[in-house]
């Protein structure tokens, strides 16, 4: 891609770039895109035991929904309890911007 | 002070006293009724029958619904009952078409699971990886 990007393109990169710079949102998509399909409560809990991060719930529902007006993370309701996925698309945006040579192509 | 009782918000207050007991295995302690069709209902441990008992309580407070809805939600379970085993639970009550919205999970010293009581609620269950003295 070059030149001049559309409005809603730069808006959409920016919130992508704004809510991948904090470690607990990347650790969060690390932990949604090994397995995904979690509540806020298993998130927390995984957020708790795996990395030590003792975070109220209220913080990290605020980290999910900067995943999700990012686009990162969608979520989904199976009964009466919402359901958090990963959605890397958006990541994609980026190395369609930088392309990174794979090993061997340069 | 030492806890005696402690209770559940219910649905349907026949409906949570068969599945506390046929499904999970509790036994029944007190039924009182009340009258007006109201009963004071508690539930023990089959392994502990002098233990903390568990008091069904009717949902009926417009309070609960919204309070529990958002608990629900969220995934955050109510209450936090003990087994010897999680992995054996989660396969016993799962055949009995019990659902998880959390499997097995591994936080260290101990098993976690969560369960849909049927009644409104999400319940945890927790097992110790050594035995307990």
């Amino acid at each position: 891609m070059t030149g001049k990007q559309p409005l809603a393109y730069r808006q959409v990169v920016a919130d992508v770039f704004r809510a991948l710079d904090d470690e607990t949102r990347r650790l969060i998509l690390d932990e949604l895109a090994a397995e995904d399909g979690r509540t806020l409560f298993d998130i927390c809990t995984l957020l708790t035991m795996r990395h030590g991060i003792a975070s109220t719930r209220q913080a990290i529902s605020q980290h999910l929904a900067i995943l999700e007006g990012a686009g990162l993370v969608t979520t989904q309701r199976r009964g009466r309890t919402k359901l958090h996925y990963f959605h890397p698309e958006p990541l994609a945006e980026i190395t369609r911007r930088w392309p990174t040579p794979r090993e061997g192509t340069h | 002070m030492r806890i005696r009782l402690t209770s559940v918000f219910v649905d349907d207050l026949q409906h949570a006293l068969e599945f506390y007991t046929d499904v999970l295995g509790f036994t029944e302690k007190h039924n009182i009724p009340l009258g007006g069709g109201a009963s004071w209902i508690t539930v023990v441990s089959p392994q502990e029958p002098d233990g903390a008992e568990l008091l069904l309580e009717p949902a009926g407070h417009p309070a609960v619904g919204p309070y529990r809805d958002a608990l629900v939600a969220d995934g955050i379970p109510l209450a936090q009952l003990t087994v010897d085993d999680v992995q054996q639970e989660v396969q016993r009550l799962t055949d009995r078409g019990v659902t998880f919205t959390q499997q097995p999970m591994d936080i260290g010293d101990h098993w976690v699971a969560v369960f849909d009581d049927t009644c409104g609620n999400l319940i945890q269950i927790v097992s110790a990886k050594q035995p307990q003295p």
